[in-house]
This record gives C-alpha cells, sequence and structure tokens, in this order.
C-alpha cells in the first residue's frame, strides 16, 4: 500500500478530543502516521500525490452496536458479504452483531464459524456478540467465559429480554465475576404482550395493541435497581421513551451503566407509521414527537451514550403482510450516519457530539482500540461530505433488504469514501 | 344528517376501509341509498338487476353470521353473482399470504370484495393490491363501518334524526371495531356520545376522539336517547381483563335499573353476536319496546345494498 496524504478536512475525532481543520497520514502499514493541523502542505514532501479534502470530514469509522447480520440461517435477508458493502457506504468499519440468527449464537462451536465467516467475507470489523441464554429463551444462561475467550464481544438475547428477575440478578453476578458486557432489550412482556406499536391514540385509532413506554421503564427500573449491588458491566441497548431518558439521568448518578439509541427513533414518530407502514414496526415502537424530542435532549445532554442503526434486515415478503403478521425491524446501516447528521442540521445536537455516540463512545463501551484516530492505530475512517443533498431510495441501498424506515426522505450529507486498515473499500 | 338535497354527489372513496375515510356527503349518499331499499326489503319481490353482470366475493377469514349473510342477501338481491369464500379452508391454511390470495382473486376480475379480517388494516393492505372495490366488514379492532352506518339508519328511522341525540357505547371498547366506526360516524353527524366501559377495556386516549369517558355505567347513561350495547370479545382477551362475566355484569350489564337512568324512550341497540345476562339482561334484549336489535339486522341489508351499489359504480 502507498502512502497517503490527506490535508485541509474538517477532521473530528472525539475521542482524542481532534474538532479541527488538517491533515491526515496513513503508512505504507495502513496506520495512521500523523493527524491534525500540522499535516498540511508544508510539511508533506512536494513529489507526494496529496488530495485535498477541502469542505470534506472525516471522522473516525463508526462503531455501530447493535446489527442483524443474516448468517447463519438468513443469509437471504444479508450476508457479512453484503452487509459490509452497506456498512461501509454509510461510514461505518466496525459492527456489532447480534446472536438472533439460526442457530443462535449461544455456543462456542457456532463462535468459531462465525469468527471465520466474518473474517473470510467480511471486509469491516465484526465484532460477534452471543445470547445470554440458551436459545435466547431466557432460561438458562450460556457460558459467558468461555465464549468471551472464543472472542464474543458482549452479551445480549438481542430482541428479547430477561423476564426473571432472579436469572436476570444471577447473569449480572456471572458478568461482574468475568467482566462481561451486558447488553439487554428493555421490554417487560407480560406488559408489551400482543403489542405492536406505541400505546395511545395512534394505536387507538388503527386497532393495534399497544406496547406501553412503561414496558420498558420497568425492566430498566428493575435492572438498574439490580445493578446497585452488583457492579458488572450494563448497557441498555435501546430506549425510547422520555420517562426512561428521565429515570437513566436520575440514576446515573448511582450507578454506572450506558444507554444506547435507535437512530429510528431519534428521527421518527408514531404519526409516521401513517396508514399501516409496516416497515415502520419496529421494537422498541417509534412513540409520540415529546418522546423523540426527549431522546434528542438525552442525546444532546450525554444522558445517551450510543446511537445505532438497529440494523434489522427482512426481505419484502417478511413486510408485505399486515401489521400484525409483518415482521418487525429496518434496515439502516447505510443511512445511519446521513441520518444522525440530521440531527446537527436542524440545530438540534452539536455534531461532536454526534460522532461521538457513533464512534469512541461505543469503543469505549465494548473496551474494543476502535472508533478513534489515534497515531499508530489501524486507519479506520470515512471522509463525509455532510451538506450533500439526496434522497434515500430503497432501490438504490447496497443491503440485501430493502426495508428502510425512510423510503423517499430527503437527508443532507453522504459518505464520499470509506476506509478500512488504510485502504478506500468504498467511493461514492 | 341524512338530506335528499346531496344526492347528484358521487361518492369520493373508491373503497369502503373505514367511516374515517368518509365525508358527511358520501355519509348522507349512503343512508339516502339505503332508505330505498328498506321498502324493498319487506316487499314479495325483492330482486333488482341493478349489478346484473357483477362478481361480488366475499372473503370472510373470521367467522361471521350476520354480516356474511346480510352482504350475500344483499348482493343477490341486486342480481350480483356472489361468491363466498370460506377461508378456513382456503390456500390460507396452507401458508398463503394475504397478498397472494387477494392478487389469485384479482385475476378472475371481480367488481367488489367484501372482506373481514382479524387483522386491523387487512382491508388497506388487499385494497392496494387489487383494482375492484373494497368494502370493509370488519378489520381487527379498527373499523366496521356498514355496522356504523347501518346503526345509523336504525336511529335516523325511529328518531328521525341524529344531531343532538345523546349516544352511549358501552362495554368492550378496546376490542370493539363496531365503537371506533359508530364514534366517528355519530360525531360526524352531530350526536354526543358517552364511552362506558371499565378502564381495562378504554383504549388509550379515547377521549381524543372527541367523546365523555365514563367507567360508572350509570353516570354514562344519564339523559342518553340510544344505549348502543358492545359484546364482550372473549376471544381477542388474551389476559385477565375481568374478574368474572358475573361481576362484568352487575357492574355494565344493561339492566332496567341502570337503563331508568338514560331517557324514558331510550332506544337499546346491539351489534350482535348477544352474551344474554352478561352485557344485557335477556328480557331488555327482546323488549320490543325498547329494543331495536332485529331492526339493525333488517337496515343492515338495505345499507349493505347501498354500499354495494355505490362502490360498484
Amino acid at each position: 500500500m502507498k502512502k497517503q496524504y490527506f490535508i485541509n478536512a474538517n477532521i473530528i475525532d472525539p475521542h482524542n478530543s481532534i474538532n479541527e481543520n488538517g491533515g491526515l497520514i496513513i503508512g505504507e502499514d495502513g496506520l495512521i502516521e500523523a493527524i491534525g493541523k500540522k499535516v498540511n502542505t508544508n510539511n508533506i514532501p512536494s513529489r507526494e500525490k496529496i488530495i485535498d479534502l477541502k469542505n470534506k470530514h472525516i471522522f473516525p469509522g463508526l462503531v455501530d452496536m447493535r446489527v442483524f447480520a443474516g448468517e447463519p440461517g438468513y443469509e437471504y435477508k444479508e450476508n457479512f458479504r453484503t452487509l459490509s458493502n452497506a456498512a461501509l457506504a454509510g461510514g461505518v468499519t466496525s459492527v456489532v452483531t447480534m446472536p438472533n440468527t439460526d442457530p443462535i449464537i449461544d455456543n462456542v462451536s457456532i463462535v468459531d464459524f462465525l469468527k471465520r465467516r466474518g473474517r473470510d467475507k467480511s471486509k469491516i470489523n465484526v465484532f460477534p456478540s452471543a445470547a445470554l441464554t440458551k436459545n435466547i429463551e431466557g432460561t438458562s444462561m450460556t457460558e459467558f467465559g468461555l465464549l468471551q475467550g472464543r472472542g464474543i464481544i458482549g452479551f445480549t438475547d438481542g430482541i428479547k429480554t430477561i423476564q426473571n428477575t432472579r436469572l436476570m440478578l444471577r447473569i449480572m453476578n456471572s458478568a461482574k465475576d468475568l467482566g462481561t458486557l451486558i447488553m439487554q432489550h428493555a421490554e417487560d412482556y407480560d406488559l408489551s404482550k400482543n403489542g405492536m406499536i406505541n400505546s395511545g391514540i395512534i394505536a387507538t385509532k388503527l386497532g393495534l395493541s399497544g406496547i406501553p413506554a412503561v414496558a420498558e421503564r420497568i425492566i430498566i427500573e428493575r435492572d438498574l435497581t439490580l445493578l446497585e449491588n452488583i457492579k458488572c458491566r450494563y448497557h441498555i441497548s435501546l430506549i425510547s421513551a422520555a420517562k426512561s431518558v428521565d429515570i437513566i439521568k436520575e440514576r446515573k448518578d448511582k450507578v454506572k451503566f450506558t444507554t444506547g439509541v435507535s437512530i429510528n427513533n431519534l428521527s421518527l414518530n408514531e404519526n409516521d407509521i401513517g396508514d399501516f407502514r409496516t416497515f415502520l414496526k419496529l421494537s422498541p415502537p417509534l412513540r409520540t414527537e415529546e418522546d423523540r424530542m426527549a431522546l434528542v435532549q438525552g442525546l444532546k445532554d450525554e444522558t445517551i451514550d450510543v446511537i445505532v442503526s438497529d440494523h434489522k434486515p427482512e426481505d419484502e415478503e417478511q413486510k408485505r403482510l399486515t401489521f400484525a403478521q409483518a415482521a418487525t425491524g429496518a434496515s439502516g446501516i447505510e443511512t445511519l450516519l446521513p441520518l444522525s447528521l440530521e440531527l446537527y442540521h436542524n440545530g438540534s445536537v452539536k455534531l461532536e457530539t454526534i460522532i461521538k455516540a457513533l464512534t469512541s463512545n461505543p469503543a469505549k463501551i465494548l473496551k474494543i482500540n476502535k472508533g478513534n484516530l489515534s497515531v499508530g492505530n489501524e486507519a479506520d475512517f470515512c471522509i463525509v461530505d455532510i451538506d450533500k443533498p439526496w434522497i434515500v431510495k430503497k432501490d438504490k441501498l447496497i443491503s440485501k433488504s430493502k426495508n428502510t424506515s425512510i423510503e423517499d426522505k430527503k437527508l443532507q450529507g453522504k459518505v464520499i469514501n470509506t476506509f478500512v486498515k488504510g485502504e478506500e473499500l468504498f467511493k461514492l | 344528517m341524512a338530506t335528499k338535497t346531496n344526492k347528484a354527489i358521487k361518492i369520493s372513496q373508491k373503497h369502503l376501509l373505514g367511516i374515517q375515510d368518509l365525508s358527511i356527503n358520501d355519509v348522507n349518499l349512503i343512508l339516502d341509498e339505503a332508505k330505498t331499499f328498506i321498502k324493498l326489503n319487506q316487499s314479495k319481490n325483492k330482486r333488482l338487476n341493478i349489478l346484473s353482470g357483477k362478481t361480488q366475493i366475499n372473503l370472510f377469514f373470521e367467522p361471521s353470521t350476520r354480516t356474511q349473510s346480510s352482504f350475500e342477501l344483499a348482493g343477490k338481491r341486486l342480481g350480483a353473482d356472489v361468491m363466498s369464500m370460506n377461508m378456513a379452508n382456503s390456500a390460507v391454511k396452507k401458508g398463503e399470504t394475504l397478498i397472494d390470495t387477494a392478487m389469485t382473486l384479482n385475476a378472475m376480475h371481480p367488481d367488489i370484495i367484501v372482506i373481514r379480517h382479524q387483522d386491523s388494516g387487512a382491508c388497506n393492505l388487499l385494497s392496494q393490491k387489487v383494482n375492484c372495490a373494497v368494502l370493509n366488514a370488519g378489520d381487527g379492532s379498527r373499523e366496521h363501518p356498514t355496522q356504523a352506518l347501518l346503526d345509523a339508519l336504525t336511529i335516523i328511522n325511529r328518531k328521525k334524526k341524529i344531531e343532538g341525540l345523546r349516544v352511549a357505547i358501552c362495554g368492550d371498547i378496546t376490542h370493539s371495531r363496531v365503537a371506533r366506526s359508530n364514534i366517528y360516524l355519530l360525531n360526524m353527524l352531530g350526536a354526543e356520545v358517552n364511552i362506558i366501559a371499565p378502564s381495562n377495556l378504554m383504549p388509550k386516549e379515547i377521549e381524543k376522539f372527541g367523546v365523555n369517558k365514563f367507567t360508572d355505567m350509570k353516570k354514562g347513561l344519564k339523559d342518553c336517547d340510544i344505549v348502543m350495547m358492545l359484546r364482550l370479545q372473549n376471544e381477542r382477551m388474551t389476559s385477565s381483563f375481568l374478574s368474572s362475566n358475573r361481576e362484568y355484569y352487575e357492574y355494565y350489564g344493561l339492566t332496567p335499573d341502570k337503563l331508568s337512568h338514560a331517557k324514558e324512550d331510550a332506544l337499546i341497540m346491539h351489534p350482535g353476536p348477544m352474551n344474554r345476562g352478561i352485557e344485557i339482561d335477556t328480557k331488555l334484549a327482546d323488549d320490543i319496546n325498547r329494543s331495536v336489535i332485529k331492526e339493525q339486522v333488517e337496515l343492515g341489508v338495505a345499507v349493505r345494498m347501498a354500499c354495494l351499489k355505490i362502490f360498484c359504480e
């Protein structure tokens, strides 16, 4: 690989508190050699090819903590190759994959397969998570220690919640002993039973059963209460309600934990479901505009740590059904960054805060040396024209599944190039 | 309220998916048309040829006695070729999706499809995929527009108007598509609507529909002109909504004592099928001075004839 020189970019690297106009030098080994305002034409040999990134931004490659890959079992929805192409188009260079595959990622042998497939077929960094409980049945826990030893980054039942409080307590105890990261999808099933969308006027109008916000709150409060006595690495995968933001804010002083939010819940509300748009059947559901605004505020004041795409590819057949029968989830890894930038363009959140929630914060929670542009690290980064206007068209999406939640949405900001280990793997 | 002056206006919708989509002119058009069929249905020769040569398919995914037979009869009286499909024995059992069923039927060139489905929004999905008109005969807990229209016609038949009346809708509101369609229609026609239900059967934010909410039945019935009782939908109840039918009857069953809080000439309505002794006292249900339940069924045919005629055009 030839040495690469970029100058004149707006570099934002929250991990190193860099937010300045400057350059980036990538060595022949694909590592970052130098970065920042000190990198300019004056100190680059004139014979070298220099790329001027005037009006462009450089961000660390995004770390997306919640991605559903189709492998194994749902290759027709998404495989590692299509997933990484979609991710690269969105500036994402590291993903945490969910264990909700077929079979479920819950034992050592399947992890070996997964690591091999991820390495062979994927162009991005894949960090697999494994199930908290065997076959995500919520009854007996998996081998955290052994699985971690094979490279599992964290544990979650993905789309499912540990309902049994005693089991949760035991999971937390084991996680504490082994230094394991637990990621909980917060939903009380007794309260959310048969629910499809937010409980409220829209559910009443559409005649659909609702998922009340309190279903999320009860699990969060339960887990945070347990956490007071059991100090383990605990992450709430996704929150959707204003009340959840309040509770998290209130408890953050007492116990240590982290919180994620889906870009869908930051950008859309229940009204967008309109006339039964099954592409907006999500878990947690889209809630009211007040809830959305509270989430944005939570991101702004850093009550919420991480933005995820919650990328859940579903083929059209699974969405061309009645709302009750349709699959849950939306494809979104490609639009994660552009949609997040909407919060910057409309003045809601500072650009640096957004990038932090997409790069250094998830990396810190996962304890991985990604999502930063430190000298000596692998050069995973993206070049972004944050002002470039474009319109989301599902047929143009790279992901194998086209179930975007934002079809026809006008966005501002597009990834121009994405690099992994110094190699340009995506070019607009 | 229905008047005969607006007759020239055409229906604004291609499909009848819900009362929500209709304008007041649409409603008047349907009700006025229905009135012309009431007499016909009482005469000896009940057959017309208005829909001769037209094909009507009834797609009932949920069990139904009165709505299905009412639509079938309505189509036949207008001279349409009516095919009622028993979906329990259809390809749906073999895993066919609603859209594929729709495409199959669409290829047979029907002029109108009447659908009843357990999922809210099923008729909306169907209407996007077929070329003919779709009539909603009940979708999940969302809407049952012809029921609301026949209820309105029944009220007009007895009370000569709807505007200014106070109507109580009582019972399992959460699971009721009849309640939702009736709320929209009665509001549109200028009635005051009281909703009476225990909190467990009261849908979220129902007050935003512009109705008065009551958990005390006697208070809710005060000075009502119409008392609309709903069926307890035990088949849709997944967990304990109520302690017992006995207690429900005690607090929300329509009895002569509770009815005495309504106006003296208040009428009793019920969309059927009734759970006698649970939501309604059996004698009251059969009281020919108060109950118009049979009349609802009778006018139902007329309303469905009107809908078939209007949406087939």
